[in-house]
């Protein structure tokens, strides 16, 4: 009984479940979680009605809703995803966590689901806005939907490398800092003012380059209802990639 | 259960481990000293599988923990050495949590928590958050995630640290009783506490094992282990000093600090025993057998000189002593 009960270890599915749950309990446990869901919300309502002109465009559709959400994630993704691991290495939790029988990747992205799907929790209570749009005229709700999946897709981008910078450090407000920083690149290299002032420098093809480096050009199409399977890899490779870099910082935390 | 061979860990120029070796078997508890900064505590982190080592090899149950760490990690149950826990989540929540990663469900979970809850005395406290614990009782929560899963091997970096007398006394008497059916290693710099609860004992200096044994076997290697002391009445300091000293058997002889003033002319003397070997003779039955001609013959010249023998008995030697003179080599020899 004895070696049989001490040698059970779970699988991958219900270790990453276990750390889900973990986490976005530690989320809705918190104050932090409902005053972040408001500022969320207030926002997003600030954006698309007063500087998104939502009904001076007299529009069926969500344009001056969704073209926010890069700036606005800028801030409020790395706020929801800075203490994932910066808060383990300073309460020492996290030598708890990496010595039980879990894989780091199992870890990784159990703890980048569950602020995902924090995530999705905030952008789907947003459907105001949609019903809205719908009550007022007949939007297309294909193409709405699809900006919702480029939307998602975005903050996952933007939680992926915050996670990654989380890891660099104990300090919460460093880390936020970081991935606002890494975050802002991502954005204004394609965003049209700072592509316009590259293009007096140097040829269009190196501008494209750049550009195409930016989630702005890739959430463009996107939240115009157009689904290129480019754009969703380009997304999925960001987090593959920052998920990837996390991995790397926090094995060679240890590794001393 | 637990093998550790020449085990090396680097950080960047300075070594913390350098070559230590030793192995436990289920129902030993091993009871890692130093000094601090000696390397206990980046050894345990490296059986762990905390922290990989930079040479040398680490084997749980049979498993190596390099090149196998999750079969050896779900042997394994740690208690690190500030006691981390989740501050946000409950005692209870915490408990289930660390269940659910032991792969435990259903009722196999519900009684692992409860047991570990019933050990851990943590009933009162089940449904608080654990940022509003008290030092002892979250440091019996990590104890309490240690073992809930029953494990064979239990890595415990100063168990008691921050606990008051009463549940160190409990922490020690548990680690005990848990050493009869398990593996255990901990570290501590409580020195009792390796006498009350270990069976053997390491000593690590430097990131090197400096010496082991049982706590009777390291004792004897005090400079006053089998020595006898006695106080009499109605003799000097002077010549009683000068009258054991040469006994038979006798290495040599001096007052017992402080002593002598203590009224009606009583002094305290501490006769050494001669030593075969360098004073390295290492079992207790050497020391035992030494002590006890020595004792009867100061008893025997004590009478001769017609004083009075108000008390007599044979030294153990102190751990502190051995600890002290093993690990603070340049202050000793000054």
């Amino acid at each position: 009984m004895n070696g049989q009960a001490a040698g059970k270890h779970g699988s991958s599915f219900t270790n990453i479940a276990a750390i889900v749950r973990r986490e976005l309990s530690g989320y809705f446990g918190s104050p932090v979680a409902y005053v972040f869901l408001v500022i969320f919300l207030l926002m997003a309502g600030f954006l698309t009605f007063t500087l998104g002109r939502f009904f001076e465009r007299a529009e069926a559709s969500l344009v001056s809703f969704f073209t926010w959400h890069p700036w606005m994630y800028l801030f409020l993704v790395p706020a929801v995803g800075m203490r994932l691991w910066s808060e383990e290495r300073r309460l020492g939790t996290l030598e708890l966590l990496l010595t039980l029988p879990v894989t780091l990747p199992q870890v990784i992205i159990g703890k980048f689901l569950a602020s995902w799907i924090f995530l999705a929790i905030a952008l789907a209570l947003t459907c105001p806005v949609w019903i809205t749009v719908n009550v007022l005229g007949s939007p297309d709700n294909g193409a709405i939907l699809t900006a919702y999946l480029g939307s998602l897709l975005l903050a996952g981008s933007f939680l992926a490398i915050t996670s990654m910078t989380s890891a660099m450090t104990r300090n919460q407000a460093v880390s936020f800092i970081l991935s606002v920083t890494l975050c802002l690149f991502l954005v204004i290299a394609g965003y049209s003012p700072v592509t316009d002032l590259l293009t007096r420098w140097t040829s269009p093809g190196v501008v494209d380059v750049v550009a195409s480096f930016s989630v702005m050009t890739h959430f463009d199409a996107l939240q115009r209802g157009v689904i290129d399977l480019r754009d969703v890899a380009f997304f999925l490779s960001v987090i593959g990639f920052a998920l990837f870099g996390n991995a790397v910082i926090v094995r060679s935390l240890r590794a001393g | 259960m637990i093998r550790v061979e020449n085990l090396v860990k680097q950080f960047g120029a300075k070594r913390a481990v350098n070559g230590i070796s030793f192995s436990v078997e289920r129902g030993e508890v091993l009871g890692l000293l130093g000094p601090n900064g000696a390397g206990k505590s980046t050894t345990m982190r490296i059986i762990t599988g905390f922290y990989p080592a930079t040479s040398g090899r680490v084997t749980v149950g049979g498993h190596d923990v390099a090149t196998d760490p999750i079969r050896a990690k779900a042997l394994i149950g740690y208690l690190p050495e500030s006691a981390p826990a989740y501050g946000d989540m409950t005692v209870q929540g915490f408990l289930s949590f660390i269940a659910d990663l032991r792969g435990l469900s259903g009722s196999a979970k519900k009684a692992a928590v409860h047991g570990a809850v019933e050990t851990c005395l943590l009933e009162g406290v089940l449904h608080q958050s654990i940022d509003t614990l008290s030092k002892g009782f979250r440091h019996r929560t990590c104890l309490a995630q240690a073992i809930l899963h029953d494990p064979d091997v239990l890595i415990l970096d100063e168990p008691t640290d921050g606990l008051d007398p009463n549940q160190k006394h409990a922490a020690r008497e548990l680690i005990r009783r848990m050493g009869e059916r398990k593996a255990i290693v901990f570290s501590t710099h409580i020195l009792e506490e390796v006498e009350a609860a270990c069976t053997r004992a390491v000593i690590i200096d430097r990131g090197a094992v400096v010496a082991s044994g049982t706590p009777a076997e390291l004792k004897a290697r005090s400079a006053t282990a089998g020595c006898v002391r006695v106080t009499l009445a109605g003799a000097s300091a002077d010549e009683a000093v000068a009258r054991l000293g040469q006994l038979p058997g006798a290495a040599r002889a001096e007052a017992v600090a402080g002593a002598e003033v203590v009224a009606g002319g009583r002094v305290t003397v501490r006769v050494y025993p001669k030593r075969h070997n360098n004073g390295d003779d290492g079992g207790d039955g050497g020391i035992g057998a030494l002590g006890a001609a020595l004792t009867v013959a100061v008893a025997q010249a004590a009478q001769a000189s017609g004083w009075q023998v108000q008390a007599l008995s044979t030294e153990e030697g102190r751990l502190e002593d051995v600890f002290r003179s093993i690990t603070l080599p340049e202050t000793v020899s000054q």
